[in-house]
């Protein structure tokens, strides 16, 4: 197995470091200068920026749990080990305060840094070389202009051979295709203003596209379903197991209160991306939501909620486990998950429609069992206390059967146990 | 128990009488209030009740003292207890103390406005020195030795020959059955054992330790447990219920329907809780739209008629000559009190009597209201205090006794407690009312505020039972009882007026109150009643009015403020705080405000120092520092407790809190769609500095910190961003659109 | 019937086993410590130690408790002992109505169990969900940092007494 991977690193070396050789290995840097006066932009430009940077979630990635926003130092855990996203401040020395407007728009289209080196992909600018030039000034002028937070950015945590920049040449020289997004005249402007969002900015597909072995996404199953940080990115394509088809209004609402009935509640990396259109154009988040739709809805369209068949047949333990798990619900989750006459105090969605249960991976169900889930910003009655304490991984796993089997018609996970020990171990808050 | 002895029931009519006058100077005419000043002029609660051993007996078993007051978690108990035993010459662990019981102890109304210490250790302090007086004399005669020439010591009198007795031996049958005096041999405050040193809570520690403590907790033989389910929405009527399959349920005693009040009693706790379920499942209501529009809520205060009193006019100086003059308007939503444990009750219906133990914050008048509910003479009522969770003020507490009764008196002998639901709590408390506010000042050339004037709009800020109208149980009745039309609480204390006057000194000042009698949201007393938000207002536009003077706001304060002892805490805060005109890391402002509660109270002065996220508009909280003077202060402790967690309350308030509504229901039914402060939130520090003042008189502490805090908080966010926010709560999202990109 | 092990003692329930552990400590066992403050898992009123694990017995079925220990504030000591976290309660006056002060104790017991050395933004951090509307906040956290220490004593001092035993 060692050997193999050797091999496989050695063979990769040799390749990329080939490729990388008639793409261009070096980027000219670009002259480091002082961040220019704030008075210098229009402040029509900047608030464009700020609208920008929330499409674009550069928060999320960019500020690190109880840090400074936009001062960075989140490791972003990819298979290939940890990258530190960078500050985006205006300090010059820890900073981008340096980066004249050329070097960002640059950073942003082509994935170089100010001083020439390539950017590792974890940066999205596979998706963000769609941004119009026009946006990207607005972003710089928004991000050029907030308060300089001196922060650090620790050094990546990666192995060789992926420590090598080099390698990015040939990893874009394989995969990374620059060019701003082209409008399909045959679309209408919602549509295309959404897929400009979609393709670009908000960087859809980064997570809810699966990725090959080099990390680059496989556009062949173009939102089919990807992994973050230890989630599931559900399909957004027609491959989507939705229980009950999403409507563009109920992608709206989802997106922009990060809650909507009966699907439930963006949790987990989903969350900050909904707290962030929260605050965006009601327009674009509807161009958004159009634009998904357009695609999730023929795969789901039609598909009805579960009908609860609670004690169906299944092999071996599984009766036993979810005999166990029908206790669990009845005393843990009933009291909010089952309609009561009068829907007063917080509640849960009904599980027949949850999007959870019906998901081809456990790990995102076994993650809001463990930890529960924390309201969204603009739904703060959408939140559900973490188990993860009361619960033994396997009082979780029989739950879990016990869900899969009473609310989906989806046959039973494999590996269940796993896949809870899985989410414990990755889960981020207690 | 129902019966009572003779002395009791006497003292208990003479009571109820006074009951009668507290409850209508609580709610009605001036008129009343005067009623409530003819007897003697005796200290405290004397007045209502004059004869000593109303407050106290001594026998040959030992020495009990009471009060009217309830233990509410301020810590009363504490301080009534150091008083009495500082005053009668023993230890506080010689003392068996009983509070709130309308079989036991004097009638003192309501434990609120944060009178105990003036009304209930006022009257305890005089009561226990005349006591202590009679027994030297009596030992005085016994030995025919000169009372002078005796010293008492831990409840023991002796003589220079060394002969002594103890208090139990001295005692006669009905020595202190007679009238209190006006003057008392008070002990001099540098003889004090007790007073002004802190004395451990007496409660805490079988509060830490699971021992019973709360009426929660009392588990009386045979006792059965009932839930209450409520209409969905205040305008509700319940159109019909079937109840059958529920009476089936396993461990279900009895569902009890009057009209539209609907209750389940269960052997088991858990067993009521999912009958209640399931009963609010059998039962349809209709609703309609009976509130305001929530966007429109503050066009609607000022839109609703309202009565106007001039409660200030006072002019005696030029109007501002080259000048400036500045207005502001601010504005306050519905706040709620939301105590950790919800409403709960016990009672008993034995014979022809009722017993119910309650944490409401008035045995007397809740006993007079049960009374008239249940169509009983209120001397078949008993009604105790045991303490409950936290009470900043009128909330379910009664309504849960009401709650209790009816149940009570349709399961005879069996003792039965109501349990409120998280959800039930949130929307059926009274709420701390919407209210809003405008000032206009008018500064001289020299920075000096020359014209001051002041509206106040606003509802309500006490519905308490005075009778059983204003029970909401009742309401639901078949024969129901209408909530009687509010009236203003009358100046000097005030209800949403309440600290509308200024204690700065203004050439020129004009306050006026708007009473909106019109509830479409239940309303009553919440910690301060209208003092937070009127000090909040005041001392917001001091701020701004400082501003414009280009003057430091606490010279500014100063600059203004005659009375002595309110300069000693704003100088005191100011110094402990390092007050300074120093300007800080950007992001981080500094705010300072100060108020004497209802004009009457403590002065309180609180100094913040806090950090805005300029990109998300959120607010850290850094530190706190408060100056108090309180009057003499019993136990130091106890009012630093107060003080402290008013200031992280008002906290809570300033920056979150504000009750979600639709045009038909209240919205805001539990910790999620009501969040308040948690401890990722808090300051790093609160430091709580006091002025003590032996041989002054108490000043009530209990809500003295609400207003200034939420001005500090307003004028520090003011200091950090450079805009002002007028509109509570301070959230983000006002923050940020203050703030700009 | 099932078996329920709380602070060390064997106890039989009846009843459903779906029934949330709060009730069958306050109404079956007669214990008053833990407390019903929203039964939605909102406010911490309720907390109890299951196997060292700070969890909200409002919404833990007494199903789940089976084999496993339940501590409750109880099983920290009583009046006459009280343990070292609630003697920190006492010693900085710690509360107000105390109606929250249970939850907060136990939840502070489950920190120092796992760490007795935790910082001021570790210890607000793992309180925070625990409310109080007291606002006595600044006197738990005063009274969780004055545990610690003596927890921390406390094992120094047991070894020592080791170290005098060999
Ligand atoms: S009562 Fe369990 S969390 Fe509130
Ligand atoms: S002390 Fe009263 S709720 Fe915490």
């Amino acid at each position: 197995m060692r050997l193999k991977r050797a091999l496989l690193g050695l063979l990769v070396v040799v390749l990329l470091g080939a490729a990388a050789f008639f793409y261009l290995v070096r980027q000219p840097a670009l002259p480091a200068g002082q961040p220019p006066p704030p008075a210098s932009f229009d402040a029509t430009l900047i608030a464009r920026g700020a609208e920008l940077a929330m499409l674009g979630n550069c928060n999320t990635c960019h500020t690190k749990d109880n840090g400074r926003v936009y001062a960075g130092g989140r490791p972003l855990m990819t298979p290939f080990g940890a990258i530190y996203a960078t500050n985006i401040t205006p300090d010059v020395d820890t900073g981008i305060g340096s980066w004249s407007e050329a070097a960002f728009v640059r950073a942003m289209s082509r994935g170089v840094r100010r001083d020439g080196q390539h950017l590792y992909p974890a940066f999205p600018y596979d998706h963000f070389t769609r941004v119009s030039t026009d946006d990207l000034r607005a972003l710089y002028a928004f991000l050029i202009t907030r308060e300089p937070v001196q922060a650090q950015t620790p050094a990546n945590a990666l192995p060789f051979p992926w420590s090598w920049r080099a390698l990015i040449a040939g990893w874009k020289a394989l995969y990374f295709r620059p060019g701003e997004f082209k409008a399909d005249p045959t679309l209408s402007a919602e549509l295309n203003r959404g897929a400009y969002l979609v393709e670009g900015l908000a960087h859809c597909g980064a997570c809810h596209t699966p990725r090959n072995r080099l990390g680059a996404q496989q556009n062949d199953r173009y939102l089919g379903g990807g992994e973050i940080d230890g989630w599931h990115a559900p399909a957004l394509n027609s491959s989507s197991t939705a229980p009950v088809a999403w409507t563009r209004e109920q992608l709206f609402t989802y997106l922009r209160q990060g809650y909507v009935a009966p699907h439930g509640v963006a949790a987990g990396p989903m969350q900050a991306v909904a707290n962030n259109l929260s605050a965006v154009a009601e327009a674009d988040v509807k161009a958004i939501a159009a634009y998904i739709a357009a695609i999730v809805g023929r795969g789901t369209a039609g598909q009805q909620p579960n009908a609860p068949t609670p004690g169906a047949p299944a092999p071996g333990d599984q009766d036993q486990k979810s005999a166990e798990g029908a206790t669990i619900y009845a005393g843990a989750c009933a009291l909010c998950h089952e309609p009561t006459g009068q829907q007063f105090s917080a509640r849960g969605i009904e599980l027949t429609t949850s999007k959870l249960i019906t998901m081809p991976d456990a790990r995102n169900l076994a993650h809001v069992i463990l930890e529960g889930i924390k309201p969204p910003l603009a739904s703060p009655a959408a939140l559900m206390p973490g188990f993860g304490d009361v619960l033994t991984d396997h009082q979780v796993a029989a739950l879990m059967v016990y869900l899969r089997r009473s609310f989906s018609q989806q046959p039973a996970w494999p590996g269940l146990e796993d896949s809870v020990r899985q989410a414990r171990h990755s889960a981020t808050e207690p | 128990m129902t019966a009572v002895n003779p002395t009791l029931s006497r003292r208990a009519l003479l009571g109820s009488g006074a009951a009668l006058v507290v409850s209508f100077s609580l709610l009605r005419s001036p008129v009343s209030t005067v009623l409530a000043q003819a007897p003697p002029r005796l200290p405290g609660s004397l007045r209502r009740s004059p004869k000593l051993d109303a407050w106290l007996r001594v026998d040959a078993n030992g020495i009990t003292v009471f009060t009217g007051k309830a233990e509410l978690g301020q810590g009363i108990k504490t301080a009534l207890l150091q008083v009495a035993a500082e005053e009668l010459g023993v230890e506080p662990s010689q003392i068996e103390f009983i509070t709130a019981d309308t079989a036991k102890t004097p009638n003192e109304g309501y434990t609120s406005g944060s009178q105990s210490m003036q009304d209930s250790a006022t009257a305890i302090r005089h009561a226990a020195a005349q006591a202590r007086e009679l027994l030297i004399a009596a030992a005085a005669q016994r030995w025919g030795v000169p009372a002078e020439q005796l010293t008492v010591k831990a409840g023991t009198i002796t003589a220079p020959d060394g002969r002594s007795a103890s208090y139990g031996e001295l005692a006669s049958a009905d020595m202190l059955n007679v009238e209190a005096q006006p003057q008392s041999k008070l002990t001099e405050p540098r003889a004090y054992r007790l007073i002004g040193k802190p004395l451990a809570r007496v409660d805490i520690p079988a509060k830490v330790t699971g021992a019973p403590a709360y009426v929660q907790d009392l588990r009386p033989p045979g006792m059965v447990h009932a839930r209450v389910v409520r209409p969905p929405s205040y305008a509700a009527r319940l159109r019909s219920v079937d109840s059958s399959a529920v009476e089936a349920m396993p461990g279900v005693l009895k569902v009890v329907r009057d009209g539209q009040f609907l209750a389940v009693v269960a052997d088991r706790e858990y067993q009521a809780v999912q009958a209640m379920t399931a009963l609010a499942k059998a039962s349809v209501w209709d609703e309609t739209k009976s509130l305001p529009d929530p966007a429109g809520i503050y066009d609607w205060v000022l839109k609703a008629s309202a009565k106007e009193y001039v409660i200030h006019d006072a002019r005696n100086g030029e109007a501002a000559t080259g000048g400036r003059t500045l207005e502001a308007v601010y504005h306050r939503p519905y706040q709620l009190h939301g105590s950790i444990g919800p409403s709960c009750a016990v009672a008993q219906a034995e014979g022809d009597g009722l017993t119910v133990w309650t944490h409401g914050q008035g045995v007397y008048p809740l006993r007079a209201a049960l009374a008239e509910m249940l169509h009983l003479s209120p001397d078949k009522v008993r009604c105790v205090h045991v303490e409950g969770s936290g009470c900043y003020g009128h909330n379910g507490a009664d309504d849960a006794a009401a709650d209790a009764a009816l149940i009570a008196m349709a399961l005879p002998g069996r003792p039965v407690r109501v349990q409120w639901m998280r959800d039930q709590e949130h929307a059926w408390e009274p709420f701390g009312a919407a209210m809003v506010t405008r000032a206009r000042a008018s500064l001289d050339g020299s920075g000096t505020v020359t014209d001051w004037h002041y509206e106040v709009w606003s509802n309500a800020h006490s519905t308490r039972p005075g009778g059983a109208g204003n029970l909401m149980p009742a309401w639901h009745l078949a024969t129901p009882f209408a909530q009687p039309a509010p009236e203003p609480i009358p100046q000097p204390t005030g209800g949403g007026d309440r600290n509308a006057i200024p204690l700065y000194q203004f050439a020129n000042t004009r306050v006026v109150h708007r009473f909106i009698a019109d509830m479409p949201l239940r309303v009553s007393a919440l910690r301060g009643l209208g003092a937070y938000m009127n000090v909040f207002s005041l001392e917001s536009f001091m701020d701004e009015l400082a501003r414009a003077a280009g003057a430091d706001p606490v010279e500014f304060r100063l600059r203004h403020l005659k009375d002595e002892r309110a300069r000693a805490v704003v100088q005191l805060a100011a110094e402990k705080f390092g007050w300074s005109a120093g300007r800080l890391a950007k992001g981080r402002g500094r705010g300072f405000a100060f108020a004497k509660y209802k004009n009457l109270a403590a002065y309180t002065a609180v100094a913040a120092e806090l950090e805005v996220e300029h990109e998300t508009g959120k607010i850290r909280l850094l530190r706190f520092v408060a100056a108090d003077d309180s009057g003499e202060i019993v136990n130091p402790d106890g009012v630093r407790n107060q003080i402290e967690g008013g200031i992280i309350q008002s906290a809570s308030w300033t920056l979150r809190e504000a009750v979600a509504f639709d045009e038909t229901r209240i919205t805001s039914r539990d910790w999620s769609t009501y969040p308040i402060l948690r401890f990722a939130e808090l300051p790093d520090h609160v430091d709580v500095h006091l002025i003590d003042r032996p041989g002054q008189p108490f000043l009530g502490t209990g809500e003295s910190a609400q207003g200034p805090t939420a001005a500090a908080i307003g004028n520090a966010v003011a200091d950090a961003v450079g805009a002002r926010i007028r509109e509570l709560p301070l959230t983000p999202r006002r923050v940020k659109a203050a703030i700009g990109i | 019937m099932l078996t329920l092990n709380v602070n060390g003692q064997p106890h039989q329930v009846d009843g459903d086993e779906a029934t949330p552990l709060l009730y069958v400590l306050r109404g079956d066992l007669g214990l008053n410590a833990a407390k019903f403050g929203c039964g939605l898992g909102q406010c911490g009123a309720c907390t109890v130690l299951l196997d060292d694990k700070p969890v909200l017995s409002c919404l833990t079925p007494i199903a789940v408790a089976k084999q496993r220990q339940i501590t409750t504030l109880e099983g920290l000591g009583g009046h006459d002992g009280p343990g070292p976290v609630q003697r920190a309660f006492i010693a900085e006056q710690a509360a107000q109505c105390g109606f929250c002060i249970a939850g907060m104790i136990m939840r502070a017991e489950a920190l120092l169990r796992r760490n007795s050395a935790p910082s001021e933004a570790e210890i607000r951090a793992h309180m925070t969900t625990n409310l109080c509307r007291c606002g006595t906040h600044m006197r738990i956290l005063a009274a969780v940092r004055r545990a610690a220490q003596m927890v921390r004593s406390a094992a120094t001092d047991a070894a020592h007494a080791q170290e005098a035993r060999r």
